[in-house]
């Protein structure tokens, strides 16, 4: 039999404004186990912790209820308390009378008739409450980082400048990510290259930290502090431990009309090449889709000039497997299609672009060299027009926008405006605008900017219609200010295209078992509280893949998610959480129920010898939970038909009790 | 009072929910019949949701919109606004003696080639 | 392979070669149109509200025809197929309002929207195909570039008509390069024609059907082709400078099924 102690929590008036803690302490007193009942102004406090300390001494307490707030609030405080008192931590319970009870009724009495029976209820289960002991693990002190743009190489950086040896895998030829293709950044117009390149570098050059580029996360197993994961490095036919970067392979390979991604499709590159200048590794790819050499066998240019004999066409995809202790990720954004917006004409003109090809047409390192020229003609545009909003804040058109605020639009579009203006004084700019949303540091100071001192015109207003005719495209666009229909002859239209996830952001949630939202962004542990981690634990997120953000964000929250990491790598051993399920193998049939409804890959089959009729022996199939990986959830209890699957701290007898409790 | 029923009757006619609207304009901006019209897509949805109703039941923007559904599919929050014309279009031509076309005056406007859809197009919009 | 035909009114009289040809050009892919019985005008423009129950009687009415032949309905006209499409769109999709319909015609069958709808257009893509078309094809136009005028009926509402991309559609520009002419890709191609109100602003008809003229001109169209006799009438009526046809004529040409008489 227990000896439980109950403690009722006034709260101030939180709890006793509508519930009268004394009649509860009172009501409680006479449950079956409970020695001891009292109340008191702030359970929480010093003083309140210490009341509980002296009556777990006082009456030799084996089990404590307390009455108070919602568990996801004191629980760990309580516990603490119990553990001081020399208590196990899992003999306490806390019965919810305030957000489930004082907060939501109005009535003393009926407020009092609930807090007693939640009591009860939670005496009930303590009643039945047995000491728990986490399990521990040991921690992989290496973290992964997934994408390569700043949000990963920022994480990166602050891991290893901690000391933790950390492993970069990009998809792509050379990391840099969509920053890499950013020519100024606002608000401070910083060139990208400038504040991005040295960051690449210093990645490079760090001891700590490895770069798998042209790499992929193939799978992932394990869990927090021991994951195990396969990566794919993709064979770029080019060795990398001998390419010198030097280009000769590039200007002799015959293959020219290679659509160049980098510069979104503006211009070509060869079927071997390194995106850009500043790329890092500075690597040669071959791109086995356009390569003669691989396709057909004829060519082999590229080795004859390779004076490092780097060239390697028989090259073929590694698979690296590493142990980690955390994986981040950071596997940033795309611009959407707007193929499906061409109302706006975007597909039936090329003068009709996006803002991130705007961006390189204006990059020196761009298809025009910077010079803001028309892609259809090669003409410098005297008209220019900003749309805003393109798939953003979209809500009757899931099959092609998104319904969120892309949130950095507003900012790079009163930045390309400006920076039109001031280059070229003698072009019109007009920016269409539904909202202009500008809060963040010297944000609206800039976007005023653009306005007051550089002239830009902003219309209030969206554009209905771009009719491309001769070598000008009409806009037709709404001035709700003016409360008119305004036409312009534009010479150049830009989009400021919605962003949306990284497509290989959900196969990668999928392995990682983190969950996303309708968006496919990544869900933060707690959107205010917790929002650099997965609810999935040893899972951290970085950048936009956990929602549309800018550089100053994305890099503040990469740091964040570094430090995270840095606090789970700089620990030996983790403590895991007691309540998780087990399998009474005496009862289980094997037939995989819970196993196909875990989330977490917790649930694993062994077959196991048990004693038979006659001292046999029969070997059966049973289930067996890893507690390291299970995160309590409870499913497999529910699914298990023939009861073998049970939850420490909420085992099946408890929560009966609890229900019959409240009943009675 | 008497427009709350009448705002209620067209949003249920019409099955519009003005709320949805996020004032971007691009109805307007998209709208064929702009210049012929005194009222725009975009106030449409915005005086019948604030029950400013009457001075749209006397304009003859309810009879310039062309049915193109350009509003309708470019919205992108889905409200709608060429139903919500209809609505308080026939709210006005359901009253009595209200048609806006008759059968006598259609006779003036014929020429030889005018195909048929045109006239009980018009009858069906302008009519009842 | 038969299927029931919903001519509509104007194709009776002052589009008749929209009709002759629908059926000729049909009838040389292998297709029969069976019009159906007694069927009445569509109104020729759909009534968005969800209380106009008797307008939409005529459209359920031939819906049900095509139902009991257990064939899908096609339709020539934009006007007819814009009416008839969203009013099986209702009959499907709003239970109360089909309800009211079928009470209103107790004595007959309840109606769902079990029929299917094609335009003539997605008859030709769907069911015959244009590489069969292409086939089909004796006279292909030599390169002619020819503009297909697609208006707002049978693009829109997209969420209802779902023939193409209503921004960038691509149904007739296909037909044509089937037909061997080389379609000219122009924006305004979905943008209303001013359609009735011809009838008393025939001003307002002049400017829209203007800027579709003008940039289907200025995108180098020789010729134009539209599916709906009132665009057409809007077009031919506003000056255009190039010849305006319907789409079934040039494809009887094409096949080689245009008769003499017509001047060819």
């Amino acid at each position: 039999m227990q000896r439980i102690g109950v403690f009722v929590c006034w709260c101030g008036s939180n709890i006793a404004g509508t519930v009268d803690v004394k009649a509860v302490a009172e009501a409680l007193k006479s449950e079956p186990g409970v020695v001891f009942s009292t109340e008191y102004q702030y359970m929480c406090s010093q003083a309140g912790q210490d009341l509980i300390k002296d009556a777990v001494k006082e009456h030799n307490l084996t089990g404590i209820v307390v009455c108070s707030c919602s568990p996801r609030m004191h629980e760990a405080t309580f516990r603490k308390t119990a553990a001081a008192a020399g208590l196990n931590p899992y003999m306490v319970e806390i019965a919810n009378i305030r957000e489930q009870c004082s907060w939501v009724h109005k009535e003393m009495p009926l407020g009092t008739e609930k807090a007693i029976i939640l009591g009860k209820a939670a005496v009930a289960k303590v009643n039945l409450n047995a000491p728990l002991t986490p399990g521990q693990s040991p921690v992989t002190k290496r973290a992964l980082v997934i994408g390569g743009g700043i949000a990963g190489i920022q994480t990166a950086l602050d891991i290893a400048d901690a000391g933790f040896p950390v492993d970069i895998v990009e998809k792509k030829p050379t990391i840099g990510g969509k920053m890499a293709q950013l020519d100024k950044t606002f608000p401070t117009l910083d060139c990208a290259a400038c504040i991005l390149t040295p960051k690449m570098v210093d990645a490079a050059q760090n001891e700590n930290i490895r770069i798998f580029s042209y790499s992929e996360v193939e799978a992932v197993k394990g869990f927090v502090g021991n994951f195990e994961v396969k990566i794919k490095k993709k064979a770029r036919y080019v060795d990398e431990t001998k390419c010198t970067g030097c280009g000769a392979c590039i200007e002799k390979c015959p293959q020219k009309k290679v659509p160049n991604e980098f510069n979104l499709g503006m211009d070509n590159r060869r079927a071997i090449y390194i995106p850009f200048a500043q790329a890092v590794p500075k690597v040669a790819t071959i791109d086995a889709d356009y390569c003669n050499m691989l396709k057909n066998g004829k060519c082999g240019v590229c080795t004859k000039f390779c004076a490092a004999g780097a060239i390697d066409y028989k090259q073929k995809d590694e698979i690296i497997e590493e142990k980690y202790g955390a994986i981040v990720v950071a596997t940033g954004f795309e611009p959407i299609s707007m193929e499906k917006f061409d109302e706006f004409a975007y597909s039936q003109s090329k003068d009709v672009i996006t803002s991130l090809e705007f961006e390189r047409l204006t990059n020196a390192a761009g298809p025009t060299a910077g010079k803001l020229l028309r892609p259809s003609d090669g003409k410098h545009p005297h008209k220019i027009v900003f749309v805003q909003c393109v798939g953003s804040r979209c809500a009757s058109c899931a099959e092609k926008g998104k319904e969120y605020c892309s949130k950095i639009c507003c900012m790079y579009t009163a930045k390309h405006a400006m920076l039109t203006r001031d280059k070229y004084p003698d072009t019109d700019v007009t920016v269409f605008y539904i909202d202009v949303r500008t809060p963040g540091k010297n944000f609206d100071e800039f976007q005023r900017r653009a306005v007051e001192e550089y002239g830009v015109n902003y219309v209030k207003g969206m554009v209905g219609k771009v009719t491309p005719e001769g070598d000008k495209l009409i806009v037709r666009g709404s001035d709700l200010i003016a409360n008119k229909q305004i036409k312009i002859d534009a010479d150049l239209v830009v989009l400021a295209a919605a962003i949306e996830p990284d497509k290989t952001a959900r196969p990668l949630a999928t392995m990682l078992t983190a969950s996303m939202d309708t968006n496919d962004f990544f869900t933060e542990a707690h959107p205010k509280l917790r929002p650099v981690e997965s609810p999935t634990a040893g899972v951290f997120l970085s950048g936009t893949c956990q929602g549309p953000k800018d550089i100053p964000e994305t890099v503040s929250q990469a740091g964040a998610a570094a430090s995270k990491v840095i606090g789970l790598l700089q620990k030996d051993m983790l403590l895991g959480n007691p309540c998780v399920a087990s399998s009474n193998q005496l009862m289980c049939n094997g037939c995989s129920s819970c196993e196909r409804v875990c989330p977490y890959g917790a649930i694993s089959y062994e077959d196991k010898e048990f004693p038979g009729p006659n001292r046999t022996v029969k070997v059966r199939r049973v289930a067996t939970v890893n507690p390291a990986v299970c995160q309590g959830c409870g499913a497999c209890t529910v699914a298990c038909p023939s009861g073998a699957m049970d939850l420490n701290g909420f085992m099946n007898s408890q929560i009966m009790a609890e229900v019959d409790a409240i009943c009675k | 009072m008497e427009n709350k029923y009448l705002k209620d009757d067209i949003i249920r006619s019409s099955g519009v929910n003005p709320k949805k609207c996020m004032k971007c304009g691009k109805c307007t901006a998209t709208c064929p019949s702009f210049d012929e019209m005194e009222y725009h897509p975009h106030q449409f949805v915005y005086m019948v949701e604030s029950g400013d109703i009457e001075p749209l039941l006397e304009s003859e923007s309810l009879y310039k919109c062309l049915s193109c559904f350009a509003c309708v599919d470019r919205c992108p929050r889905g409200v709608e606004p060429a139903k919500l014309v209809e609505a308080v279009k026939l709210s006005v031509i359901r009253q009595k003696n209200s048609n806006r076309l008759k059968a006598d005056d259609v006779v003036k406007y014929l020429d030889e080639d005018i195909p048929q859809q045109a006239i009980v197009s018009a009858f069906r919009k302008y009519s009842k | 392979m038969k299927v029931s035909y919903f001519p509509g009114c104007t194709l009776k009289n002052k589009a008749k070669e929209l009709d002759k040809y629908s059926y000729l050009c049909a009838e040389k892919l292998g297709v029969t149109l069976e019009e159906i019985e007694e069927w009445q005008c569509c109104g020729g423009v759909f009534s968005t509200a969800k209380d106009e129950i008797a307008s939409k009687l005529s459209s359920v009415r031939a819906l049900k025809a095509a139902k009991s032949k257990e064939q899908p309905l096609i339709t020539v006209c934009s006007g007819c197929h814009n009416v008839i499409k969203q009013t099986n769109y209702v009959m499907q999709n709003d239970k109360e309002f089909a309800d009211k319909v079928n009470k209103y015609m107790a004595e007959e069958e309840a109606y769902n929207g079990e029929a299917e709808v094609y335009n003539y257009l997605e008859l030709l893509r769907d069911v015959v195909g244009f590489d069969k078309v292409k086939e089909a094809v004796t006279n292909p136009l030599g390169g002619k570039k020819i503009a297909a005028y697609y208006g707002c009926l049978l693009l829109r509402p997209n969420s209802v008509m779902k023939m193409d991309d209503p921004e960038n559609p691509k149904i007739m520009e296909d037909l044509i390069s089937a037909m061997g002419a080389e379609p000219v890709i122009y924006a305004n191609r979905n943008e209303c024609c001013g359609g009735y109100i011809a009838l008393e602003d025939p001003k307002a008809a002049e400017k829209r059907s203007n800027d579709i003229i003008r940039n289907a001109k200025a995108m180098g169209a020789e010729m134009i082709i539209t599916a709906c006799p009132l665009c057409k009438y809007n077009l031919v009526k506003n000056g255009a400078d190039i010849p305006v046809v319907y789409f079934t004529e040039l494809l009887a040409e094409a096949l080689g099924v245009k008769e003499e008489k017509d001047g060819e």
